[in-house]
């Protein structure tokens, strides 16, 4: 089948579904590529590479499956032949009018923002992919507009404080914006509803602010959720006292199907200091700061820059589109089960049902619900097996005890036993000492040597057959031969083979 | 004046000296070869004193033909075995070894009873009686009877089981606690019955208890047990020697088979701890099958590479650490491995091996494949020396590993091998695990290692897959 990879028709869209590298491996899974011309141009990848890449350059729309970036536009959709799959990020929640016109068509449709949060689909997650780059380039952007350094440093001209960082809400982009505020040296804290990311939040060095909450909750779709009155209450206080602190607020707070919830007031951003820089990476979705315009820059009468970018992650357009591009083979290998260019849908795949928006012109939106497990799973309804008791190490005098318990047994048992056993006790008991010192510095890897060893000593045995045999007692003879036997082979057997492989032991 | 008796006596002592010293020369590789030498001479000393202190005992001629001819057939079948032996078949050998020197203590024990019970007015049990210790002989006698033929019986099934001829499944019997409980408690009562009154059937029934025992025991052990059963064979093997020397009054069998018993029960206990369970726990055995509460979790999916890509992906790197497991030699990759190691270092790649104390059947089993396939043994690093360095490793090759790598022993405190010391293959950056399909491993315990996002799953007979990726090598 061929695929086609469309120029994006929106004027601000500078990303491509299709890098030369994912052309290569698009064409391995058995597909012919075919692009527009120019349609890498603003990524940065020029016609030439894509047809080096074994790419064709023509008509994108009339291939058998059409990749985008966004949803394709109304005259692009009516030149899709009949059949054709069509794959992008469709924000089918957000576009119900989108998701009847779609249904209206022979086409299917796959929505590849609406994979779902399962680690098995984590490879296609084109949300964690972008809101990575746009948490990255949200921090360049606050940097940008910010008249400071974001690192603390001591000059010859003067000492300069490093600049404080609130990231309200630690997903996928606001991990990879503490992740690039910290490595620029400054002061990293962040908000999360959900207390299951302190760790992750620590873990790039920022600090997690809790907003205390008895109730807090582990999301089971893997998003958070909106919470109750009390605990807004919290939450206002505490945005009240950091923006007063900080010098720059990152906000990525989004609750999916639903406008972004608003985390700072007008008052809040009038208490910020001048020179102080918001970005507000929900805008699109109404904004979580007061004030926000989506696409714009705005800089309020208390000289706060508050940055409402919706197109973060495409002003990286060479990576995100990178990252797109192989988020879409991964789609085109869950897609490619044979490898062999054919592409089936399996209904039955739960990843595959959950981006399926639109199949044959009709309408399969929305899908049935997914459970996922981005927190670890509630541990409640599943009995953990109990974790084995530690084992006390043993105290001194409980030690103490214990040898004299075994000494004093001991004593019994060898003051009972007659004068002639003594003595052969004796030795056996040192010989066992001696045996436990002589092993225990042994090296791990001449475990084998050491046994095979041993096991040729342990054939002396065969000196007990040797004083048996031939003393005047057929049956004492018979017997006595086999255990000679037995016994030597083991004797000749292990030193030989010891020696074989000690051998090989070599030093470099 | 020197006697042929006191010569022997003190051939003896020398000799128990050098299998110490032998001992002690194994525990380092540079003086491993010299220890062997020095069990040799201990063994050739030991042997020569007996045979000239039994000729001083008026050994018939026809019986010192028959001792020739024993030993000669035995010294051959020994070397044979030992010349043709594939270092993949070691850990059969030495079950198999340890059958030997069980069977053999069963004979010397039953040769007692001959010489003294069963002969009540001849000259040996009048001398144990003069020393009021013939008592004490009947219980030596049951004792070194049942310590032979549990290792007897014992070892055979670990040699079928490590030789593939058996399953190497556990078998549950209904109870198998109380079976082995009650046949030692059987034992005891016997042995006092022994004592009293020394009667053949006794005899007879002691030494099928133990042979069933024997059976039993390590039939309920699966595979992946095998380097503790292997070693606890070992330490049978040496109690039973020991219990002969007490049965013939000899300081010599005693010593050494103290030594061996000693040795072989510190490395049981070893092998234990590397794998976090009791001693207890693994006679018990029972591992996997209370395994798999996590077993239906969603853990993610798996990456499938391809050869291209390992190569790759070693060729860009600057370390390389190997971990091998029991899958290696299954499937006789060791040659394979060593020479992707020789090419990888001729590249400048720093290429280490870890391993696991319990890979593989047998204690110390990866390096002797791996020395056999000339991997120079300064590369082979055991665990406790390589977990620190994985954090600082580009790719970890795991090939035919699997519970040893399971990062679940260190991060799930529900899973059935929690607390187990593994390989961190994880930190490294990146992570290709060779192995023929997705299957657990013998704990029966899913590997999350395998869904990491910086694990590559490479398919396949490891053997074919080496060679193809050091086809691939830049």
């Amino acid at each position: 089948m061929r695929v086609g990879v469309v120029k994006e028709a929106a004027v601000g869209e500078a990303r491509v579904a299709a890098t030369p590298a994912t052309v290569g491996q698009l064409r391995k899974l058995g597909y012919d590529v075919v692009i527009d011309p120019g349609a890498g141009e603003r990524a940065g990848f020029a016609d030439e590479t894509y047809a080096e890449a074994g790419a064709e350059l023509g008509d994108a729309l009339e291939a058998d499956i059409v990749l985008g970036v966004d949803a394709l536009a109304a005259d692009q959709l009516d030149r899709l032949h009949a059949g054709a799959t069509m794959v992008g990020i469709l924000a089918p929640r957000i576009h119900p009018e989108l998701v009847e016109d779609l249904a209206q068509r022979p086409i299917t449709a796959l929505a590849l923002d609406a994979a779902p949060r399962i680690s098995r689909a984590q490879s296609l997650d084109v949300l964690s992919s972008m809101a990575n780059i746009a948490g990255y380039r949200a921090v360049v952007e606050a940097a940008h507009a910010f008249g400071r350094f974001f690192t603390g440093q001591v000059t010859a001209a003067g000492k300069v404080p490093p600049a404080k960082v609130l990231v309200c809400g630690a997903g996928v982009a606001g991990l990879a914006a503490i992740g690039t505020a910290v490595s620029l040296g400054a002061i990293v804290r962040a908000t999360d509803p959900r207390p299951e990311v302190a760790d992750q939040v620590r873990s790039l060095g920022g600090e997690y602010l809790s907003i205390e909450d008895p109730e807090a909750e582990v999301s089971a779709t893997g998003y958070a959720k909106e919470m109750g009155e009390d605990y807004k209450a919290r939450e206002v206080q505490l945005y009240a006292e950091q923006t007063q602190d900080v010098d720059i607020i990152i906000t990525t707070a989004l609750i999916p199907g639903r406008p972004a919830p608003r985390l700072i007031t007008g008052d809040m951003v009038a208490t910020m200091r001048r020179g102080s820089v918001i970005v507000d990476m929900a805008a699109a979705n109404g904004g979580n700061v007061e004030g926000s315009v989506a696409g714009e820059v705005v800089v309020t009468d208390g000289g706060v820059t508050i940055i409402g970018y919706t197109d973060l992650a495409g002003r990286l357009p060479a990576q995100a589109s990178q990252l797109y591009g192989t988020n879409l083979v991964n789609l085109m290998t869950l897609l490619t089960p044979g490898k062999d260019g054919q592409l089936v849908i399996d209904e039955d795949d739960v990843v595959q049902r959950s981006i399926l928006v639109v199949r044959d012109g009709e309408s399969r939106w929305p899908p049935p619900p997914v459970q996922v497990s981005a927190a670890p799973a509630p541990t409640a309804d599943k009995p953990l097996p109990e974790p084995r008791p530690e084992k006390q190490p043993l105290t001194p005098t409980r030690r103490l005890v214990g040898a004299l318990g075994v000494a004093v047994v001991l004593f019994v048992l060898l003051a009972l036993s007659p004068e002639a056993l003594t003595v052969h006790l004796t030795v056996f008991a040192l010989a066992i000492v001696i045996g436990y010192y002589v092993i225990r510095n042994v090296h791990h890897a001449l475990h084998t040597p050491l046994m095979s060893v041993t096991n040729a000593i342990s054939g002396i045995i065969v000196v007990g057959a040797l004083l048996q045999i031939g003393q005047r007692n057929t049956a004492i003879t018979v017997v006595s031969f086999a255990a000679i036997l037995l016994a030597s082979i083991n004797v000749f057997g292990g030193f030989a083979v010891t020696r074989r492989m000690l051998g090989m032991f070599a030093r470099s | 004046m020197i006697t042929v008796a006191s010569a022997a006596s003190a051939a003896y002592i020398v000799a128990a000296l050098l299998f110490i010293l032998a001992l002690d020369g194994l525990s380092k590789h540079e003086t491993a070869k010299v220890g062997n030498t020095y069990g040799i001479a201990g063994m050739t000393l030991a042997l020569g004193a007996t045979i000239a202190l039994a000729i001083d005992r008026d050994i018939e001629g026809s019986g010192l033909a028959l001792l020739v001819v024993a030993m000669v057939i035995g010294a051959a079948i020994g070397l044979w075995r030992a010349r043709v032996v594939e270092m993949t078949g070691m850990p059969e050998l030495i079950a198999l070894l340890h059958s030997f020197v069980g069977l053999a203590a069963v004979l010397v024990g039953w040769n007692g009873y001959l010489s003294v019970e069963d002969d009540p007015h001849g000259a040996e049990a009048a001398h144990l009686d003069s020393l009021s210790t013939l008592g004490i002989h009947h219980a030596e006698v049951f004792i070194g009877v049942f310590v032979g033929a549990v290792t007897f019986t014992g070892s055979i099934i670990a040699f079928l089981k490590l030789s593939a001829r058996m399953k190497s499944k556990p078998l549950v019997l209904p109870g198998k606690n109380l079976l082995n409980l009650g046949a030692l408690v059987v034992f005891v009562g016997l042995t006092v019955w022994f004592v009293i009154q020394p009667q053949l059937w006794l005899l007879v029934v002691v030494t099928l208890l133990a042979l069933a025992l024997g059976l039993h025991l390590v039939a309920s052990i699966g595979g992946g047990d095998m380097p503790v059963v292997v070693s606890m064979l070992n330490s049978y093997s040496g109690w039973a020697a020991a219990a002969s020397g007490f049965l013939l009054e000899n300081d010599l069998l005693i010593v050494t088979g103290a030594l061996v018993g000693s040795s072989g029960a510190y490395l049981s206990y070893i092998m234990c701890q590397a794998m976090n369970r009791s001693f207890l726990s693994v006679i018990a055995g029972g591992f996997g099958i209370e395994a798999g509460p996590s077993a239906e979790s969603d853990l993610g999916s798996h990456r499938e590479t391809t050869v291209a890509e390992v190569a790759d992906l070693l060729s860009a790197a600057s370390s390389v650490v190997i971990a091998p497991g029991y899958g290696m030699a299954v499937a006789q990759a060791q040659y394979g491995v060593a020479d992707l190691t020789r090419a990888l270092r001729d590249k400048g790649v720093e290429v280490r091996f870890a391993i696991h104390p319990v890979a593989g059947r047998l204690p110390g089993h990866m390096n002797v494949l791996l020395a056999e396939a000339k991997v120079p043994y300064d590369i082979v690093l055991e665990m406790d020396e390589i977990n620190d360095e994985f954090a600082a490793t580009d790719v970890v090759l795991v090939i035919g590993a699997n519970d040893t790598v399971n990062p679940a022993a260190a991060e799930d405190p529900g899973s059935p091998i929690a607390g187990m010391p593994v390989l961190r293959v994880w930190e490294a950056a990146d992570v290709v695990v060779l192995k023929r399909s997705m299957a657990s491993g013998y704990a029966g315990v899913p590997n999350p290692l395998f869904y990491r996002d910086n694990t590559g799953m490479l398919f396949g007979d490891a053997k074919d897959q080496v060679a193809a990726v050091i086809g691939g090598l830049r």
